[in-house]
């Protein structure tokens, strides 16, 4: 028996393999290095192998559309911009990550025990948070770019896994932010669960775990149709629940609710692109030829996402639970994107995904900015006001609502447009419609929290907004200048997409 | 030519340079204000001069791509129409600024803001009309409801913020279903040679007679909200009672008439079929609207909701004007909305300094106020007997010449529209009775008369309404080629008068 070596094509997976040798450096000097020093050469390091990474990102941005790693892994150009995307969506958070005040000390022991009190009185910060980070950014910037089934779970797992336990790290309510954490690792079980259980049937129908293997049968449609419909249901209910589409929506508002809130905005905005690019790589290709059996069920998930995630948040009082349940909505206007299954759906989804992660990530930044003496404010109604306070701040939270409402002039807009005609080129008229519907639902919440900022008069009780820390501000300012630079510019990136995103199977 | 572009880019470098000064200075902040709107409407007289009345194509346009991945062009031009009512709100602006000299005190925020907002509406106030992408239309219509939005929530009175999110939540959902039109038609124009949102290109797509009525249906209610159409209009009461006045007469004066604007340029142009097949319901509605305002108008006790629904009433004559397929309905709608525009003004203004004189809007508590403040309370006459259309004056001429255009083809509708007329007269007679005449109410006795800055402020929306009573032609003139070009564009030539001599 002859064994032959195989090849990986080093430099395709670099940003993958850059982002974890980043994270075991970072575990060693959560080891090693004095506690005054880690928290600035955590900063450093993560922030530099992200950088790192991106730049290895451009640089392969024209070998595209090839395999690596013997067929487990494309890169295409979709793949190239997802992965840009990621890391810079990334970048941003960390800087949110970084301002430690949110974080537990020690993570390991129980709340309200004295080992948490000793770590807190002599300033024993654990930072372990950013090699978490990093090994998270890994999963994500794989997920994607699989291309056969064992890479995918590999990667859900690797992307997930930090995920569980970074929501649990909320220095205050740590009980919640432990509820939250323990909900998101059950919940998040089942669903692996029940997506290896889909993997099994693909591979029985097609006896292969490849996407081109599999594309392949479907396309040949020689197979037991039966294996193939189970096995496509049960990959989606995997998909559907790391996107939180409606029924499979349960975890995120809590988790949401309990994570540190700049956590929220990472997993909220990265998590995102990396499920919604490996989601779309998998029905544009895979299962493209199949759509007269999928498309009717993702549409009417996508219809149910949008209008329960809109009406639901309207009954909202805390931020981040709205926050959460507009992601959901959000999701299911980026499931119109699949659904639409063209060209103009692939360009549309990936802007979209761009615009919405930019978006979430600075408007969670401003809510860590609101604060009493027992940390961040979420409740709403004691956001009353806050455009008297602080004017900008609320401003700029103003910018964000109004792009996630998609306000002209606002990178949402563009998005949601772009989305919609997409889906209605290719006929899923009753899907823009509801999309339609429930952005005029969508828009009643996000005003009534703009009335609330501007148009009513503060409370005093001692709620304050935290003048911003360098970092922040920089990821606030940035945000805000891409939210509205692609709403009145998106041309250039409109017309990079175009070029570059195409899928090879 | 880039004149349609500077005269956007002006008011938004005032607002640019009007954030950029210090907070205190409120006097300065209002003077840049002043001098931009000033010089815009120089600018937009001096475009008037250049503009060749008798071509009935687009003038001024102007062309750049600007999302070229969707067929998306920075695309402007206007026709007779759309230089009347851009000549309408730029004249507008500067009397607004100095009329409303101190309304902007009692804000949420800074003199600054307020007049930031103005100067940024300004610009899409022209952009809007001036638009002819449908694309871009749409993204100035939506856009344009934000600084409106923080001028009521922010600068009015009583139940402000409520007002606001009515009316942007009545105006974003009309929007939302435009949207869905518009990409119905972008991805026909696709399957149909091409993606585009050029209004001209669109008119010629072929669709089904379903498809063109949703589509249709889909722009006409986002106008008929706008432009407050029973029953639509349930949101204007309350802005328009809310808002300062200045704001009040950007938004009844300007922004509604987006709405009878986007009948014209929208529906009658893209959806012609769909238009006649609907034409009996709108006028129904406009009807409707006319009685129904005429009637509320009489029972309000608040002089701000009052105009308010004399507005309505306007607006049920401009549609039926619109939807009466003649080319004299479409010259009198055209023509009503410029003189709406001043005559609401007239009202607004001078009602706005009998209120904050008073310290109240509500009609019992003026009396008498001829005696005491004889040129306010002359004004307000005036603009009274404007806004009921007395011969002489300018909306004289617009409401008949609605009525004679929609009297040769419906004549049932133009006869019971007439009983808006006498309501009109009521409408606006007994509040003059109540407020200008009788005994002087106690408490009114030493209310000061117009200030010099008032006097100027309103000459000349006064001058304009009685000149053009007398001398409507040259407006006529520029409406009248581009109305006989789009009744013949939709297949109509007007009736002939079945007796009577026609020389």
């Amino acid at each position: 028996m002859t064994f032959t070596a195989p090849v990986l094509n080093y430099s395709l997976l670099s940003p993958i393999l850059i982002l974890l040798v980043g994270a075991l450096i970072g575990v060693l000097v959560e080891a090693f290095v004095s506690k005054a020093l880690r928290p600035v050469t955590q900063l450093s390091i993560t922030i530099g192998t992200l950088v790192l990474s991106l730049a290895q990102v451009w640089k392969i941005r024209n070998e595209h559309s090839t395999t690596a790693a013997m067929g487990s892994v494309v890169i295409d150009g979709p793949a190239i911009l997802l992965q840009a995307s990621i890391l810079i969506i990334s970048i941003i958070s960390v800087f949110l990550i970084a301002d430690t005040d949110h974080f537990t000390a020690l993570a390991a022991s129980l709340p309200g025990s004295d080992e948490e009190r000793h770590a807190v009185q002599t300033g024993n910060q654990v930072t372990e948070v950013y090699p978490l980070t990093l090994f998270a950014i890994a999963g994500m910037m794989l997920f994607p770019i699989s291309s056969d089934l064992i890479t995918l779970f590999v990667a859900l797992e690797m992307l997930s896994l930090p995920l569980y336990l970074m929501a649990g790290l909320s220095r205050r309510r740590r009980l919640a932010s432990q509820e939250a954490a323990l909900k998101y690792f059950l919940l998040g079980a089942f669903s692996s669960a029940f997506f290896l259980f889909g993997m099994a049937y693909l591979y029985g129908y097609s006896g292969s775990v490849n996407f081109a293997g599999i594309r392949e049968s479907v396309v040949g449609g020689s197979g037991n149709d039966v294996l193939l419909l189970i096995g496509i249901a049960f990959v989606s209910i995997g998909l559907l629940f790391k996107v939180g589409a409606v029924p499979f929506h349960t975890w995120s508002p809590d988790v949401y609710q309990g994570a540190p809130t700049p956590v929220t905005g990472f997993m909220a905005a990265a998590t995102k692109v990396a499920a919604f690019g490996a989601m779309l790589r998998i029905y544009y290709t895979v299962f493209a030829n199949a759509q007269w059996s999928w498309t009717p069920l993702l549409s009417a998930v996508a219809i149910v996402t949008m209008l329960f995630g809109s009406l639901v948040a309207i009954a909202q009082r805390d931020v981040k639970r709205m926050l959460a349940y507009s992601s959901i909505a959000h999701a299911g206007f980026l499931l119109a994107g699949v659904i639409a299954l063209n060209k103009a759906g692939l360009d549309a989804s990936i802007f979209y995904l761009f615009a919405y992660g930019i978006a979430t990530v600075g408007a969670f930044a401003i809510v860590t900015l609101v604060r009493d003496s027992n940390g961040e404010v979420t409740d709403l109604n004691r956001w009353k006001g806050l455009g008297k306070r602080s004017p900008w701040v609320a401003t700029a939270f103003a910018g964000f609502l109004l792009a996630f409402a998609g306000i002209p002039l606002t990178s949402g807009f563009i998005g949601k447009f772009s989305i919609f005609s997409a889906a209605y080129e290719s006929g899923a008229k009753g899907v823009v419609i509801a999309g339609v519907l429930s952005s005029a639902i969508a828009a009643f919440f996000y005003i009534r929290v703009i009335v609330l900022m501007f148009f009513t008069d503060p409370i005093q009780d001692g709620t304050t907004v935290d003048i911003p820390s360098g970092l922040t501000r920089i990821t606030i300012i940035f945000s805000i200048a891409v939210t509205i630079v692609l709403g009145v510019f998106p041309a250039p990136l409109l017309t990079l997409i175009t070029n570059f995103a195409t899928f090879i199977r | 030519m880039i004149w349609l572009t500077f005269l956007m880019a002006l008011p938004l470098a005032g607002s640019v340079v009007v954030a950029a000064l210090p907070k205190t200075n409120e006097k300065l902040v209002k003077q840049v204000a002043l001098f931009t709107t000033l010089l815009v409407m120089g600018a937009t007289i001096a475009m008037a001069v250049g503009f060749q009345r008798d071509n009935v194509e687009l003038q001024f346009v102007e062309k750049y791509s600007w999302i070229p991945s969707f067929g998306i062009n920075y695309a402007l031009g206007i026709d007779g129409l759309a230089l009347v009512l851009i000549l309408m709100s730029t004249i507008l602006a500067p009397v607004v600024v100095l009329a409303g000299w101190n309304e902007s005190h009692g804000g949420r925020w800074s003199v600054k803001v307020f007049y930031t907002l103005i100067l940024v509406l300004e610009t899409m106030m022209i952009g809007v009309f001036a638009a002819t992408d449908v694309f871009l239309f749409y993204v100035i219509f939506e856009a344009m409801l934000i600084p409106v939005y923080f001028l009521i929530g922010g600068y009015g009175t009583g139940e402000r913020s409520a007002a606001a999110v009515k009316f942007l939540i009545y105006s974003l959902f009309g929007g939302l279903l435009m949207l869905a039109s518009i990409i119905a038609l972008y991805v026909m124009s696709g399957a149909q040679g091409g993606h585009t949102f050029d209004l001209a290109s669109l008119s010629h797509l072929q669709m089904s007679s379903t498809t063109q009525n949703l589509l249709f249906l889909g722009f006409f209610i986002a106008f008929a909200i706008k432009a407050p159409l029973w029953p639509l209009h349930t949101w204007l009461p309350d802005a328009a009672e809310s808002a300062t006045p200045g704001t009040s007469v950007l938004l009844l004066g300007v922004l509604d008439k987006v709405g009878t604007f986007g009948m014209i340029r929208y529906c009658l142009t893209l959806f012609p079929d769909a238009s006649k097949t609907f034409t009996p319901m709108i006028l129904v509605l406009a009807v409707i609207s006319i009685i129904y305002g005429a009637i509320l108008a009489i029972g309000q006790r608040d002089l701000k909701r009052l105009i308010a629904f004399t507005s309505i009433s306007h607006f049920g004559f401009i549609t039926m004007g619109i939807f009466a397929m003649t080319s004299q309905g479409y010259s009198g709608a055209a023509l009503y909305m410029f003189n709406h525009g001043f005559s609401t003004a007239a009202l607004f203004l001078v009602g706005g300094w009998m209120i904050s004189r008073r310290g109240s809007s509500t009609i019992a508590d003026f009396g008498g106020l001829q005696r005491v403040t004889p040129v306010m309370a002359w004004m307000f006459f005036l603009a009274g007997m404007s806004s009921l259309a007395l011969p002489g004056l300018s909306s004289f001429v617009s409401e008949f010449l609605v009525l004679v255009g929609t009297f040769t083809r419906y004549p049932v509708h133009a006869i019971i529209a007439t009983f808006g007329i006498v309501l009109a007269a009521l409408y606006i007679l007994i509040p003059v009775q109540k407020a200008l005449h009788g005994p002087t109410t106690p408490g009114n006795e030493n209310l000061p008369d117009l200030n010099l800055r008032e006097k100027i402020a309103i000459a000349p929306v006064i001058a304009i309404i009685v000149v053009l009573g007398f001398y409507p032609s040259p407006l006529l003139k520029v409406i009248n080629p581009a109305a006989t070009h789009v009744i013949a564009g939709l297949g109509f030539s007007d009736p002939v008068p079945t007796s009577g001599n026609n020389e």
